[in-house]
This record gives C-alpha cells, structure tokens and sequence, in this order.
C-alpha cells in the first residue's frame, strides 16, 4: 500500500472574527471553518469536495495546499509538510482557485506558459510539447497570442487549467473550476479533465456547486457541513441515502390524466389537469432518454424541463438525517 | 538564472504594450525637464553662477538626466504587491516554487528596461537642443553609470516592496505609499541636487536610501564622482540594496506568516 496523497487527520481551523461592540470594544469570536476533518485520498483518485458556501472547503485547500497554517491536526500532501515545504508541493501539485488568476494579467496567454515553465524550471527541450499537447486538448490556439484580459472567462478558465497542468503535477486541485461557464464549455473542461486523469493518472480534487461535474468527474465524494465531513462515499450512494432525485418536468400538447408507471422513475405530481407531470427519478436506475420515450408512447411532448438537486439541497436533506440520529457517514 | 532572465523579459513586454501611456510620460518628463532645467539654472544665476560645484550648463544637464531616469527608478508610483496581498492573489505568489522578491525584483528591472529608452531620450534630447549637456568625453563614467543605474534602480524596488508590505498589516495603504513618494521627491534629488541640502538635511537624507535612487547615479554619469570617488558611490549603492532587500525579506516573511497564521 503506499503513501496517500493526501492525507488529512484531524484537521481544525480557526478564524478570530472581531466585531465592533460600543464605541471602543470590539468582541472577539472564534469560529471554526474547519472542525476535525480527516481524509485520505489514494493516488489516482478524483475526489468530489462538496458543501455549500462557507462549509470550509476553500479553507480545507489553502490548508492543503500550505498556504494557511491549520490551528490543530495534520495534513501531509504528496507526502511533504505543505506549510514547511510549500516551494516543493508547490512542484508536484496544480492549483485553479476558479475566482484567482495565475496568468499575467496583460501580456498574452502563451507568455504565461513560458514565465510557468521558468518558475517551474521545466527543461527547455520538452516543456513546448507539454504545452503544445494542453494547447491541441484545451483548443486555445486561438487566442494564445491574446492579452489575458481580453480572454472570455471560458477562454480564461481553460488557460488557468493548461497552467495548472504545465508542469503535469501529480495532483490536480480545482476550486471551482466550472463556476460562470456555460454549458457547451462545461461540457468541454469535463471531457478533458477525465481524459487528463485517464492518460497521467492525475489525481483530482474538485470543489464545486455543480452535481454534474461531481457525477462526471469524480468517484468519490466527501460532503463538508459547517467544517465537517458529513458523507464520504459514492455519488450514488450519496443520492440514495438523501434522496437526491433529478425531477423531469414534461409537457404535453393534450391533457393526459394518467401516463400510468415509467420504469426506474417515480411520479411526483401531474399538474393543470394532465398537462403537466413530473417525474423524479437518480441516474443509476433510469435516463432522462428512456423516461422521455415512455411518455412519448403515451401523449405528445410539447415542451420538457430537468431539475436537478443543488448542492445546498443535498448537504440540508444529510443535515437533517443526522438530526433524526441517522449516520450517513457510516453509509456505503 | 533563467528564470530571472525570463522575468525581466516578461516586465519589459507587460510594458511595451502600452504605448501610448509611455509616449504621454515621455512627453510629460521632458516639458518637467524644461521647467526645472530653467529653475536650476536661475537658481545658479542667483547664487551667482556657482552653486555647490554646479554651474550653469552642468545644473541644467542635471536637471536633464534626472528627468530621463524617473521612469526607469520609478519615483511615483509602485503598488502591485500592495493589491495583490490586498485581495488576496498574494496566495498565488506564496504557491509558486520560487522566492517572490527575487520575481518581482526581475519584473521591476524589466520595466526599467523598458522605460530606460522610450522616456529616458527625449528629455535627453531636449536637453541637448535647448540648453547643452555638460556630460563627460570619456566611456568610463557611462559604464560606471551604466552599473549606477541599475544599482538605483534596484534600490527603489527595495523600498517601494518594503512600503507595499504594509498591507499585510493596513487595509488603507495610500497614506504610507504617499509618504514615500513625497520623501523619495526630497531626498533622491529629484528636485534639487542633494549637494544643495543644508547640513543637516544632508545628514537626513544620507541615512536614507534615497539618495542611491538618483543622485548617486547622476553622480556618476556626470562624473562630478569619479574613479575611487565612483566606486565609493557605487558601494554605498550596493550596501543600501543589500540592506532594504534583507529587510525587505523578513518582513515578507513576517507578513506571509500573519498571513498563512491568522489567515488575514
């Protein structure tokens, strides 16, 4: 067995929060952003780091990444001291905070790339096929030659992921990569984050908002709650331990009072008396496709919509069951 | 070492990209450069036409080569280290395998070098139409200068990092970037030639840095410090960089703590 990659033990952070009381006093609250968290990551895997906003999970990755000291407990990353060996993660590991920029702001994009293969010290014989490769996968030919500031943010993402990657850490983390990003470019950072790990065996660590890129990107799951781990385990698991269903919203051209069962899925409502159904169903058992078609055998389809369950919802529904006494920890 | 290259090269072409900006300061400096060459020169006429070892011709070529080198030293303004600590990006720079003073030393020299053409000849220029330089005849003085320059340039980088890691500590910064400009105007001899001090303003300023900024390369450009003399100034130069950068350092270093500590 070797060494995690990461590995988390105990780890508490906190913040003094200093709030002014009467014209002079200020008090002085001490909140916990990180609360005993302990986790391994073996090397290899892509983890889904989960939780709603202020759940601690920007704090659990500056704490990972040695750039915040934590108040007790112990984090080893790529088997170094990440606050005394920061210069030397720094090597072996690729960070995107999705809200900070590693690029130099106004000069083109392709200079980044040569000031990073500076600072990492890449040899000069083989960092340009590296970055020519994240250049071919990542499409950003296009605007190489441009200013960083006048990169869309799609454009700007997929440079922040090449720069990551420019040194080919051993392990990637992304603070919310996909944040602001459409569709079609989610779509794309999806395709090639999987293909990265598939080709150099990157290890992955992803927070995010979106249950997509958690279903897509990762097997593995860790749910933060107020600095705590409160699930870790599968995405299926996940959702079917809380329930965490997708809801098809179809409409029909004609009323249809009873579609009657669709396999794998569960009827949740037929509303305006027959124009609308909704039927909940969790990826594992059926698709969106398969539930469509059996409608479809039943009434014509004017207009369908899917909602998806946030994150906000899954982490409230785990909340709630360990009120009631249930451990969804213990849960495959 | 070539990262340190590759830095320069990189602050250098963060400023050819901006043309117009650097066409309006050379502009700027060389009609400041008329103002004050006249103003020296009266001051000269008044005193006499002696002042301090200037006369005429070699206060107004002073007045000349200090305006061609307020770009490069950067006299007004230098707070880039100061927003990034203020917004946080600083983390970036804590998460990179390399020792932030020394890259933004690279990128500051690569500006200079920059700057040290495009808004250091025109001024120049106008000094030689309109009122003549006195400059020296001989390479050696201009190689020396060459050194000097770099010397003075680095040594505003030091104190501009030093007053920028304020922020680590004041959210407001501009109170103490303020106070730096307005000490580096008296006593580099931005405005008036340091040899014109009173003594002790003389004093003051020569337990400062400042003077290392532009009168100690104009010193020896000119030649009014030659040989040994020379070598005296570029020593002095070179201390007060190895000083400012080290405190510099752990000041950083003190900053990134509170930083990575109390999370700041």
């Amino acid at each position: 067995m070797t060494e995690p990659i990461i590995q988390v033990r105990d780890l508490r952070r906190e913040f003094v929060v200093r709030t002014p009381a009467g014209r002079l006093r200020r008090t002085r609250t001490v909140v916990a952003a990180v609360d005993g968290l302990s986790f391994d990551l073996a090397e290899g895997a892509a983890v889904g780091y989960i939780g709603a906003n202020g759940a601690g999970k920007s704090t659990t990755i500056k704490m990972l990444t040695g750039i915040l000291v934590p108040t007790a407990g112990t984090v080893r990353t790529c088997g170094l001291d990440p606050v005394r060996q920061r210069r030397e993660l720094a090597r072996q590991i690729g960070v995107v905070f999705g809200q900070r920029s590693q690029l130099w702001w106004d000069l083109p994009l392709a200079e980044s790339f040569r000031a990073l293969a500076a600072i990492h010290r890449l040899p000069e014989a083989s960092w340009p096929v590296r970055r020519d490769e994240l250049v071919d996968r990542l499409d950003l030919g296009e605007f190489l030659a441009t200013p960083v500031r006048q990169l869309s943010l799609g454009q700007r993402i997929r440079g922040e992921i090449a720069a990551a990657l420019l040194h080919s850490p051993r392990l990637l983390i992304l603070d919310e990569p996909t944040i602001g990003l459409d569709v079609l470019s989610k779509e794309r950072l999806r395709v090639f984050l999987a293909e990265q790990r598939a080709l150099h065996g990157t290890t992955l660590l992803l927070t995010t908002h979106d249950m997509d890129d958690v279903q897509r990107l990762t097997d593995r799951v860790l749910v933060v709650d107020h600095g705590r781990l409160v699930y870790d385990g599968t995405l299926p698991g996940l959702t079917t331990q809380v329930g965490a269903e997708r809801v098809m919203v179809v409409d029909l051209v004609e009323p249809v009072p009873d579609l009657g069962t669709v396999d794998g899925a569960r009827r949740v409502a037929v509303e305006s008396d027959g124009l609308r159904h909704r039927f909940a169903f969790t990826p594992e058992r059926t698709t969106a496709g398969a539930i469509l078609e059996a409608v479809g055998r039943r009434g014509q389809v004017r207009d369908l919509a899917i909602e998806e369950p946030d994150i906000e919802d899954v982490v409230r529904r785990l909340y709630l069951a360990q009120i009631r006494g249930d451990d969804p920890a213990a849960a495959p | 070492m070539r990262l340190f290259a590759t830095l320069v090269v990189l602050g250098f072409r963060r400023w050819s990209t901006y043309r117009l900006a650097t066409a309006a300061g050379a502009f700027t400096n060389t009609v400041f450069g008329l103002i004050k060459a006249s103003i020296t020169v009266g001051a000269i006429g008044a005193a006499g036409g002696e002042l301090a070892g200037y006369d005429a011709q070699t206060g107004a070529t002073y007045a000349w080569i200090v305006q061609a080198l307020i770009a490069p030293v950067n006299v007004f303004n230098w707070n880039e280290l100061a927003l990034r600590i203020r917004d946080g990006d600083v983390a970036i720079d804590l998460a990179r395998p390399m020792d932030p003073q020394f890259a933004y030393l690279a990128g500051f020299l690569g500006r200079a070098i920059h700057q040290f053409i495009p808004r250091g000849a025109p001024p120049l220029l106008a000094g030689a139409l309109i009122t003549g330089l006195a400059l020296p005849a001989t390479p050696l003085p201009y190689a020396l200068g060459l050194v000097s320059v770099v010397l003075g340039v680095s040594v505003s980088f030091s104190v501009w990092w030093l007053a920028n890691l304020a922020a680590f500590w004041l959210i407001e910064l501009r109170g103490v970037l303020t106070l730096n400009v307005v000490a580096m105007g008296i006593l580099s001899g931005l405005v008036i030639p340091v040899h014109w001090f009173p003594d002790w303003l003389a004093t003051v300023a020569a337990l400062t840095p400042y003077p290392s900024m532009l009168q100690a390369p104009v010193d020896v450009i000119t030649a009014r410090a030659e040989g040994t003399a020379a070598l005296g100034v570029l020593a002095v130069q070179a201390a007060w960089l190895a000083g400012v950068l080290l405190l510099g350092r752990l000041v950083f270093a003190r900053g990134a703590r509170k930083l990575v500590v109390q999370g700041g």
